[in-house]
Order: structure tokens, then C-alpha cells, then sequence
């Protein structure tokens, strides 16, 4: 019998053959393949999170083959002498084993701590993008209640991550967090005993939190990041307006390749960072705080930065206990941990959670939007924004009020004080400022479509005026009028070099390597015509 | 998606090149490039292989940096040893090269992109206007199911999956919550001071060594623990203490201040000379209140900033803190300090219960 010859070359076409007859997946493939992103650097920061996720799940199955939640004591006869013949619990015993007895342990951990660190503050400023430009209207508002229960279930990951190793700082931390369950009414003393297996710190309570770590948070997350994508593809990317773009469209590339290649490559180089990062800055190095031990605590003790929103809220709040009898001879108390630590952040998490329907009901707007827009074009919305951030920044400098009243020798009251007003005074204040901010500069947008770009040409007329020159961006009429052009929500032109007054930059290092480009006259520069919108608006559509 | 000029378009056709394929299946996938140019439209001009020859360069280098993290890696001393050498250098040298490394290819791979890749807009349809008749059908198709099941006429069965599946889902969170629960019972009021079998607990250091009067300078202080097994250990989280040496005047305007209250002056008071002692955990979240400053007399707990007056028995002047330290009644047997009883309050953060 005559052997068949090995076709080598033809071989994945033949197998990509066969695997189609079986699973018809040439159509969906190819719309995966032909699926179109626009593209914007601010899309780019949910990425980031996406990126620093993969890293904190490399790194952290890394450390689980070290790393053990024990509670139970032992003695350190490890090789860092300064600890030698302490004793402390085989947890935190276990991590100063991976930082300087397993081979690239530290590194790990450091890059383990250092994406928790990146992936929090890429959701935060991922979340400030999508809620500025409105990218959470319908028919997104799903997506950004995942986003919102996201960056909470992050937090609860970070914070169950870092009282693993039952070092001083997470001992302390935990500490905090048992205070905060028993502030709730009732339940509190139940609900407390109930977790840490008995009174604080009891044995239970790291091997409950290894788990939730390491398998429960992260299963959650997982599945609720899934979702986000899923709901992405589903619904397709929101696009900045410009030219031929519009609600029923997305201008950009297709997937392949060049979306996926700018993505693949952006994933290394956040993983380079964290790399980079993790070598070369030092992070939580639990072998200086010592074990803990419920006497020891030192000054600046200060949780990671996404945690020290809620400590600055429990510094500022000021001493007000509520006791009350509810029958005779049994009086009951409400601490005032109960209000910065459980309402609060409960409070933080239902305002954003139900605001795209708040949103879309003061507006009423029951229309789908995938045009994003400026934030500018919607003050209103910008300013609740400006206030909520400066509302959080309060918060978060006031985490670490005493460290900066320890550096710039402030009285650490004086702090607390402008804390406790500045978290009163300085959210309307942003407000007001922002929304001001907001119209003048749709203000200015709408001048310089109507008189052209300041040139910095000053003319002198011959009654002895002054005036400066503009330069129209529309053509002008026999009278040098210019032509009216309506504001289509994107950047209008506002230097000359933008409108190509200025030759473009001769590209080459110490000889060019190519002819400059002509530069284009101002007048035939392309200026976005679609009209969609109309004057100033306060963001009602 | 697909248009009813499907059948115009021959894929067999011989005439037709790739890329009219390629635009065949994107318009058939609801998508039209419009614009597809090549960023170098001569090929090989110094302008192009400029950009190959840094890609490639990257990618060299990407190469090299790996292998310098595999090498290093294996072969630079990376076992940990006191002092200056070459293994402080371990960590940097790895993050160094692997995350150059990863940066690098990162980059070539965003140049490829940026640089290389033709240039593109395409536009893609949005399809996300609701079929209505879709709805409809689907919605009756469910409406549909409901009535198979004849829940509705069927008061008997109804009442009858209610009475089996709650008991059910009531079994399915016993488990969790039923092996979880545990009742605070007495120990958020008791901690180790309480004596026990009669004895009365002694103060010790960390190291279990007893405390005497004369250990503690004027002006001093002294972190104890109760005198019980693992006495200073986590297990009895809820008993530090601070031990205080007033000087003369401090401890008089302190004895003054505790006249009014009246749980302190049980059993003959609970100060024992100039000495008083206190909880070290903080009343408002539990850590450890531990910076003392001997000119005012004040205690810090650094983590929320509370303040508390020593000498107006541990009044919260300042911060989040409501309540004052709890007092530890002293007194002295044989030489050594003893505490007269457990507190006389419960002690650390404030919970429901707590009268």
C-alpha cells in the first residue's frame, strides 16, 4: 500500500478543517476575530486591573505552596537574627520562611502585595473614568454594579491578604475589624465570637481568612470579572464622539491583531512594572514589624492605601456614644465605631450602586447611550463627582493624619480638626467649584467655534484699538465672518499648532529620517462637523 | 447579520484576493474597514527599518534579560545572611531583570502594533435594539411553562413546595451557620484578672517575672500581663495593662479626681500608693493605647488618635474614644503586685450589651 506523504505545510489548515466539521466555530470565530474596539487611553486603566489580577493570581498560587495559616506557637530559629528565639505563630513564621528561605519567596511576595496595591488603584481610577464620562448609563448600569461590588470585594481580599501573616500591622488590623463587628447592634458580640471561633483573637480566625483568600474571594471574583467582560463583548465598547461615530456605531480596529497586540503588550509591560516594583521597592516587610502581640502596637501604624478611607473616617469621627435603656436596669450602648466603619461604607457602596437610575431619572433619560461624554458637557454630574472625590481624599490624607503631622510637625489635633471640618466644608466647596470650572469651559469651547483659536497676533486698528487676531476654524464669508459650527462633544482646537499652524516634528534622533510633512493651512484643517448637540447644557439629554 | 447578498458573493471565486475575503467576512460580521493602509507604503525604506531594527533590538534584549533572570536566579547567593553582600542584591537583581525583561517585549510588542501593523478604522454596527416579536415569543414560551406545571390551579401543591423546599433551604444554611455560631457568653466582661480558686492574679512581665514596687521609678511605667499561663500571649488578648508610677503630685490630683467615682473606691480604693494601673486596650477599637507622654500625663493609642487624662482616671480628652481606660485594683502581697479583682468594667471596645 502507498503511504499518504505528510503534507506538513497544508497540516493546520486540514486540522482547522476537521475541528470545524465537528464544531462549526468558523462564524463565531471570525466575529470574535473582526470584533471592533475604539480606541482611547482611558480605556486602558480597566486593563491594568485586568493585568495586575493574572499577576496576584501567578504570584499568590506561588506563595499557598509555602505560605501556612497556622495560629499555633512556635520559636524562630530562622536566619534573621534580630527575631531569633521569639516566639510567634507558625503563620507569620511560615512568611519570613518564604521571605528569606524560599529561593525568589521575597520577590513573590513583594509582587504579590505590590499588584494588590496597583490592581485596587487601577479599579478606583478605572471607576472615575467610567463614572465622569458616563459610561455607566444604559445599558450599562450591570456592568458598573459589578464594577462597584468589585472594588469591595478587592478590598475584602486585600484586607484578608494582609492579615495573613500575623505580623504586628495585621494583627493589629484584625484587632480593628473585630471592634467594627462588635459595634453592630445586637448581633455585634455574636457575630464576632462567632467568626474569630470564640473571643479575639481565638485560633480560628486564620485559617477562615486563608480560605476566604485564597479560594472563596478569589472564586467570586473570578466569576463577577468574567461577567464584566462578558457583559463588555456583549454590549460593545462606549466611544468618544468624533468623526463618523455615533450611538449605532463604534469606529476603531478590529481585534486581531491590532487590538490584541496593543493589549498583549500593555499586559507585559504591567507585569514588568510589577516586576520591577516587587525587585526593587520594598513592601510590607512583616520581619521589621515583629509578631503580634495585643500589647505591642508602634506609631504610624497605618493598613494598606485602599483600606485608609475608612480609618480616616474612624479617626474624624467625634466621641459620640448613643446609650440607651430599652426596659429597666439594662442599659445597652451604640459605639460610635458603628457610624464611620458600618454605615459608612455601607452608605458608599448603595449611593454609587443605585446612581446610573437616579442618573437617568433626574435626566430623564430612558434612551441607551454609547457616546461618551465630557465631563465637562455635564456639570452637574462632574461636580457630584469632584465632591465624592473630595470627600474621599479628606478621608484617605486624614488615614494618615499622624504621620503628616509627625513630618511637617503639625499638632495631630489640629489635623483631626481641619479633617473633621475639611470633611464638611471642602465636598460643596468642590462641587461649586467644579460646576463653575465645567461652564466656563463649555464657554470656551462654544468661543472658539464661533471666533476661531487665539493666534497671539496683536493687531492695532486704526482708531487705536487693540485687538488679537483669531484664527476662524470654519471658512469664512466675503465678509470674514466666520461660518457658525455647532459643538460635537469632543476636543475643539485651541492652539494653533493643533490646527496645524506649526510644522509636525521631524522624526530621527540626530538626522532625519523622513521628509517633514507639509504642514496643512489652518483653513482646510479638519474640524469634526457632526452636530449632535446644541449650547451649554446642564447634561439633560 | 448576514445580508441577502450573501449569495452575490462566490468565496470560490479565483479573482478575488484575501483581503477581499477578509472584508467579505467583516461586512458579514457587521463590520466595514474604511480605511486599511500600510504604515510604510514602499516597502524597505530607511524609515522602516529603523523601526524593525528596534523592535528586533527589544526583543533582543527581552531574550537576554530572561535568561539573566534564570541565571541569576540559579546562581547569584541568594540565602539570606546578616550584613552586606552580594545576596542584598538578590531581590533587585531578579525584579531588575525579569520585569526589564517583560517591559522590553512588552514595548517590541506595542511598537509591532503602533508602528508596523497597517492602519486602521473600522466601523462596527451596533445591533442592540430589542426584537420586540422576540420578546413577545419568548415571554409566552415562559408564561407558558408556569401553566404546564399547573402551579396556579393547584393551591395543594403550591402550598406544598413552599412546606417542603423551606425547611430544605433552612437545612442548606444550618450547616454554616449552626458549626459558626458561638455565643460571646461572659467573655467580652471577664479577662484573666479575675481570681481564680481564691488566689488573686499577680502583675508580670512579658517574661512571667513579678512585678515590685520598686521596679517601676517614679514617673515610670510598665507594660504587665496577668500572672496565669501564657499569660502574655494572645490568648489573653483582652489583659494587658499599663502599670503607672504617678509622681507625688500627678497621683494626688488623680486621687482627688477618683473621689466621685465610685466603683474605684471599692475595697479600699484601687489605686495602691502612687502606683495605678490600666488597660492597655483602647476603649474605641482595641489596640493597644501605648504612647505615653510623662509631661502631661496623657496615654495615645496610635491608631485613631484617642487621648486619654491618667491623672483624670484615663479621661478620653481627645479623639473617637467615648470611654475611659478601665482601672485594674492594685494592691501588694508579699512584696509583689497583685490585682485586687478583674476589672470592674469590661475592658476594649464597646459592644450592645454593655450596660
Amino acid at each position: 500500500m502507498k503511504q499518504s506523504k505528510l503534507d506538513l505545510a497544508g497540516l493546520p489548515a486540514k486540522a482547522a478543517g476537521e475541528i470545524d466539521d465537528r464544531l462549526q466555530v468558523s462564524s463565531p470565530l471570525r466575529r470574535l476575530l473582526n470584533k471592533v474596539f475604539p480606541d482611547h487611553w482611558s480605556f486602558l486603566l480597566g486593563e491594568i486591573a485586568l493585568y495586575s489580577f493574572i499577576v496576584l493570581l501567578l504570584t499568590g498560587t506561588f506563595l499557598t505552596l509555602w505560605f501556612d495559616p497556622s495560629s499555633n506557637e512556635v520559636t524562630y530559629h530562622g536566619p534573621y537574627t534580630p527575631l531569633q528565639g521569639i516566639p510567634m505563630s507558625r503563620a507569620y513564621e511560615s512568611a519570613l520562611q518564604l521571605s528569606f528561605e524560599v529561593r525568589g519567596g521575597l520577590i513573590m511576595r513583594q509582587m504579590h502585595h505590590w499588584a494588590a496595591l496597583l490592581f485596587m488603584a487601577a479599579i478606583v481610577v478605572h471607576m472615575l473614568r467610567v463614572f465622569f464620562t458616563g459610561a455607566f448609563r444604559k445599558p450599562r448600569e450591570l456592568n458598573w454594579i459589578i464594577g462597584v461590588l468589585l472594588f469591595w470585594l478587592g478590598f475584602v481580599e486585600g484586607f484578608a491578604g494582609y492579615s495573613l501573616p500575623d505580623d504586628a500591622l495585621s494583627g493589629t488590623g484584625l484587632r480593628i475589624a473585630s471592634a467594627i463587628m462588635l459595634s453592630i447592634p445586637v448581633i455585634g458580640s455574636w457575630v464576632t465570637t462567632s467568626l474569630f471561633g470564640g473571643e479575639f483573637p481565638g485560633h480560628e480566625i486564620l485559617g477562615r481568612l486563608y480560605i476566604a483568600h485564597v479560594l472563596l474571594v478569589p472564586a467570586i471574583l473570578l466569576g463577577l470579572i468574567a461577567a464584566h467582560m462578558g457583559l463588555l463583548v456583549k454590549q460593545k465598547h462606549t466611544q468618544w464622539p468624533g468623526p463618523g461615530r455615533s450611538n449605532d456605531n463604534v469606529v476603531g480596529i478590529r481585534m486581531f491583531p491590532g487590538f490584541a497586540a496593543k493589549a498583549g503588550g500593555f499586559f507585559m509591560i504591567v507585569f514588568g512594572v510589577i516586576a520591577l516594583l516587587g525587585g526593587l521597592f520594598q513592601i510590607n516587610p512583616i520581619w521589621l514589624f515583629g509578631p503580634y502581640e495585643a500589647a505591642v502596637v508602634s506609631a504610624a501604624s497605618q493598613p494598606d492605601w485602599y483600606v485608609m478611607f475608612l480609618d480616616g473616617s474612624t479617626r474624624l469621627m467625634p466621641p459620640w456614644e448613643a446609650r440607651f435603656p430599652l426596659w429597666p436596669g439594662h442599659h445597652y450602648t451604640l459605639p460610635p465605631l458603628f457610624w464611620p466603619t458600618v454605615v459608612l461604607p455601607g452608605v458608599l457602596t448603595m449611593l454609587p450602586l443605585f446612581y446610573p437610575f437616579i442618573e437617568a431619572r433626574k435626566f430623564k433619560s430612558k434612551a441607551s447611550h454609547h457616546l461618551l461624554q465630557r465631563p465637562r458637557d455635564v456639570p452637574t454630574r462632574t461636580a457630584l463627582g469632584a465632591m465624592a472625590l473630595a470627600f474621599y481624599i479628606v478621608l484617605l490624607i486624614s488615614g494618615g493624619n499622624d504621620v503628616i503631622a509627625d513630618k511637617f510637625d503639625i499638632s495631630l489635633n489640629a489635623m483631626t480638626w481641619a479633617g473633621r471640618v475639611g470633611l464638611l466644608v471642602l465636598p460643596p466647596l468642590a462641587y461649586w467649584i467644579t460646576y463653575r470650572a465645567c461652564l466656563g469651559l463649555q464657554q470656551h469651547d462654544r468661543e472658539v467655534l464661533a471666533h476661531g483659536v487665539e493666534t497671539g497676533i496683536i493687531k492695532r486698528l486704526p482708531n487705536g484699538a487693540f485687538v488679537e487676531v483669531h484664527q476662524p476654524l470654519a471658512p469664512v464669508d466675503e465678509h470674514g465672518h466666520p461660518a457658525a459650527l455647532p459643538y460635537a462633544g469632543w476636543v475643539v482646537p485651541k492652539k494653533m499648532n493643533r490646527v496645524g499652524a506649526l510644522v509636525p516634528t521631524i522624526k530621527g534622533f540626530f538626522f532625519p529620517i523622513e521628509e517633514p510633512a507639509k504642514p496643512a493651512y489652518p483653513s482646510e484643517a479638519p474640524v469634526s462637523p457632526a452636530p449632535t448637540r446644541e449650547g451649554i447644557t446642564s447634561g439633560k439629554q | 447579520m448576514s445580508t441577502n447578498s450573501d449569495v452575490d458573493f462566490d468565496v470560490n471565486d479565483r479573482s478575488l484576493t484575501r483581503f477581499d475575503l477578509v472584508k467579505e467576512g467583516a461586512r458579514r460580521d457587521g463590520v466595514e474597514i474604511v480605511h486599511y493602509a500600510p504604515r510604510f507604503p514602499v516597502p524597505g525604506t530607511r524609515a522602516e527599518k529603523r523601526v524593525e531594527r528596534a523592535i528586533a533590538l527589544m526583543l533582543f534584549l527581552t531574550g537576554l534579560l530572561g535568561l539573566g533572570f534564570v541565571v541569576a536566579y540559579i546562581w547569584w547567593p541568594w540565602k539570606y545572611t546578616p550584613g552586606n553582600g552580594l545576596q542584598r542584591l538578590y531581590n533587585p537583581v531578579l525584579g531588575l531583570t525579569l520585569g526589564l525583561s517583560l517591559a522590553f517585549l512588552g514595548f517590541a510588542i506595542v511598537t509591532w502594533a503602533k508602528k508596523l501593523l497597517p492602519e486602521e478604522v473600522s466601523i462596527q454596527e451596533r445591533h442592540d435594539q430589542p426584537s420586540l416579536d422576540e420578546r413577545a415569543l419568548t415571554g409566552a414560551t415562559m408564561l407558558n411553562m408556569v401553566d404546564e406545571t399547573g402551579i396556579k390551579r393547584r393551591p395543594l401543591l403550591k402550598g406544598a413546595l413552599l412546606v417542603g423546599a423551606a425547611p430544605l433551604g433552612l437545612a442548606a444554611a444550618a450547616p454554616l451557620i449552626g458549626g459558626m455560631i458561638k455565643s460571646p457568653k461572659h467573655s467580652l466582661f471577664e479577662t484573666a484578672w479575675k481570681p481564680a480558686n481564691g488566689q488573686r492574679i499577680k502583675l508580670t512581665r512579658e517574661d512571667g517575672s513579678q512585678i515590685r514596687p520598686e521596679d517601676v521609678s517614679a514617673g515610670g511605667q510598665a507594660t504587665v500581663f496577668p500572672g496565669v499561663p501564657g499569660g502574655a500571649t494572645n490568648e489573653h488578648a483582652d489583659s494587658p495593662v499599663l502599670l503607672i508610677h504617678l509622681r507625688e503630685q500627678d497621683a494626688q490630683t488623680l486621687r482627688d479626681n477618683l473621689k466621685n467615682v465610685a466603683v474605684n473606691a471599692e475595697d479600699g480604693g484601687a489605686m495602691w500608693g502612687n502606683y495605678v494601673a490600666y488597660s492597655k486596650i483602647c476603649t474605641h477599637a482595641g489596640c493597644p493605647a501605648s504612647l505615653y507622654e510623662q509631661q502631661t500625663n496623657r496615654l495615645l493609642c496610635p491608631c485613631h488618635q484617642s487621648q486619654f487624662q491618667i491623672t483624670d482616671n484615663a479621661r478620653p480628652v481627645f479623639g473617637p474614644a467615648t470611654r475611659r481606660l478601665p482601672m485594674l485594683p492594685l494592691t501588694v502581697e508579699d512584696g509583689v503586685f497583685v490585682a485586687k479583682s478583674d476589672f470592674r468594667v469590661p475592658i476594649g471596645p464597646g459592644f450592645w450589651e454593655r450596660p
